[in-house]
């Protein structure tokens, strides 16, 4: 009854669409039309029309060098974040379920550098690294060896993984550890009782009851993977050195904010668009087993049939 | 993997127990210590001069200096940083909770045509990053004259904010009932008031996710402040001060130090007295989203 009158609706709903609409869909669409323009710049001048340049600029996506090694980059990070965050998160959260002490110190320790910007863990790193009297170089010398160029074209990218990732683990171990509390004991209790052991428990328990949350983390992992900017900027601004370490997103904001060329730059964000909705659909797909897709597929059936069913008494 | 293998030979030997659980907290320890020894490293070494650090990083201070701060705070205005950043992840705070409680509201409490279309258009613009909508919304701060003012980072963060934040306050609210509204309504109230007055209050603690990931994401996030505020240092945020920093004053090790801990400590703070909330907040729709 309360909520027959419908014009206050509009007011619940209204700013916040108008948020939407005018700071994310029509940008996005904008951003589409942006990549068939040759834009001069950013603000059309009085009077300046943008020349219309069809797929001159997904041609261009397709040969250039830098695009290939900054999407390689992220490729690579997207798997190295599987590996090692969700792998190592669910490592330490297996052991933290098991012991009985601390738990909740141990939670509050890895999460940490979850809360700490980026920025300030790339500098963090930065001092870790430097050539003259950084951290690692002063172990290298205190044992007689020659200080090592950690940013240099051989080691930089995976000296900007190694902090990508360190600082994430925390977040799918939460996850991954709140997922592990919501399996009931009694199973466990059960499978102990036929003889089955703890190694055995992680795999034939453990595992597949975490199956939706790996899911879950795994997609959040490699959209985030995507999203890589603050850190590796801070670290290896322009992709230093000879853009090796450009990723696509630090390669996307210099074509546009270095280069000005801010119609390649729109093309190169569609592609980590199409890349994103295509990694999440392709773990989906991984993920899913034969029997959820047979449930599905009955469901669909099933929807189908009361569709038509409904149609035929009308 | 050898933890698990070594769980397996604790469970038959059950003496050895206490053994196998040894090493799942040697491990542990291991990795919270991986974990904390960057921050410690770096809150020690703010203490040194610049040439200590270079020297022996790893030492407590030979001799104790505030001149690093000193000059943390003398010449880069790290307190007015606190103040801009504050002042922009504050509004884009306060106005994610606004928009998207009102927003669940209206979704959750009324039924329309073309409620299901908006709904399905919030989960879709999770799909955007901020990459694919920057250079327009960029254009339109240009044309509005905001550019390098803390109005021009506020305003995209609460729409990229926002639909997450719808998200999980349509949650909650769908598992508030109806009851209590009906009887308010029977008492005469009409519907504001019964948004104000019950709804909002309920919502308590979906509010407090909701304000958490909204600053911490706002306030953490380099890539719009960069773009949004690049040149205009009266106005520069937390992080883009940092990033000028590590840029500018890079040899500096002591003042770099210095730096870190400055953004370092505050959240240290926040987050040791609210960790309960923080993680939640965090990591909130992600397990059941």
């Amino acid at each position: 009854m309360l909520y027959k009158k419908k014009w206050p609706l509009f007011l619940f709903l209204v700013p916040g669409l108008l948020f939407l609409l005018i700071f994310l869909y029509i940008p996005f669409v904008e951003n589409i039309k942006n990549s068939f323009y040759d834009m001069a710049s950013v603000v059309k001048m009085p009077g300046q029309e943008f020349k219309f340049i069809g797929i001159d600029n997904y041609k261009r996506l397709l040969t250039d060098p830098d695009v290939r090694s900054a999407l390689v980059n992220t490729l690579k990070m997207m798997v190295l974040t599987v590996i090692f965050e969700v792998g190592i998160a669910f490592v330490l959260a297996v052991m933290v379920s098991q012991v009985k002490k601390f738990q909740q110190l141990f939670r509050t320790v890895y999460f940490f550098p979850v809360v700490i910007s980026a920025t300030a863990i790339g500098l963090l790193f930065k001092l870790f690294y430097n050539y003259n009297g950084g951290m690692l170089n002063q172990i290298l010398e205190r044992f007689g060896h020659e200080p090592v160029l950690w940013l240099g074209p051989d080691l930089a990218f995976i000296m900007i993984c190694i902090p990508t990732l360190w600082s994430y683990i925390g977040f799918y171990f939460v996850i991954l550890l709140t997922g592990l509390s919501d399996i009931p004991d009694d199973i466990y209790e059960a499978a102990s009782i036929d003889g089955c052991s703890k190694f055995k428990q992680v795999f034939y328990i453990t595992l597949p009851s975490l199956k939706p949350v790996f899911f879950t983390s795994v997609t959040l992992a490699v959209t985030g993977a995507l999203k890589v900017f603050d850190l590796p900027w801070v670290l290896a601004p322009n992709g230093a050195p000879q853009g090796l370490t450009h990723f696509l997103g630090t390669y996307m904001y210099q074509t546009a904010y270095g280069l000005n060329n801010y119609d390649y730059a729109s093309t190169q964000a569609l592609l980590i668009v199409v890349l994103g909705v295509v990694v999440s659909k392709g773990v989906g797909a991984l993920t899913a087993d034969k029997e959820e897709k047979a449930e599905r597929k009955a469901k669909k059936a099933r929807e189908k049939a009361a569709k038509t069913m409904k149609k035929e008494a009308a | 993997m050898d933890t698990a293998l070594y769980m397996e030979k604790s469970h038959k030997k059950r003496k050895k127990i206490s053994v196998g659980m040894a090493v799942v907290y040697i491990i542990l320890i291991f990795w919270a210590v991986l974990t904390i020894f960057p921050f410690a490293w770096v809150i020690i070494n703010s203490f040194k001069p610049s040439a200590e650090v270079l020297r022996s990083s790893f030492s407590l201070p030979q001799e104790f200096t505030m001149m690093n701060y000193e000059n943390a705070f003398g010449k880069l205005n790290v307190l007015n940083a606190y103040k801009n950043s504050f002042l922009i992840s504050g509004c884009v705070t306060l106005g994610v909770m606004i928009l998207a409680s009102l927003m669940s509201f209206g979704l959750t409490r009324y039924r329309f045509k073309g409620k299901e279309l908006i709904r399905s258009l919030i989960v879709a613009s999770l799909m955007f990053p901020a990459f694919a909508t920057i250079i327009p919304v960029y254009k339109m701060i240009i044309q509005w004259g905001f550019l390098g003012k803390p109005i021009a980072v506020i305003l995209p963060q609460i729409a990229g904010n926002l639909s997450f934040a719808t998200i999980v306050m349509t949650g909650f609210m769908q598992s508030i009932p109806i009851e209590m509204e009906e009887a308010a309504y029977m008492e005469g109230a009409n519907v504001f008031q019964v948004f104000a007055r019950i709804i909002v209050p309920l919502c308590r603690p979906s509010l407090a996710t909701v304000a958490i990931f909204s600053f911490l994401w706002s306030y953490n996030d380099l890539f719009v402040q960069k773009i949004m505020i690049a040149g205009h240092k009266q106005y520069y945020p937390v992080c883009t001060l940092l990033e000028e920093i590590s840029s500018q004053y890079g040899t500096d090790f002591g003042l770099m130090a210095a730096s870190v801990t400055i953004i370092v400590i505050p959240v240290m703070i926040v987050y040791v007295l609210l960790q309960k909330n923080i993680i939640k907040g965090l990591t909130a729709g992600a397990v059941k989203g």
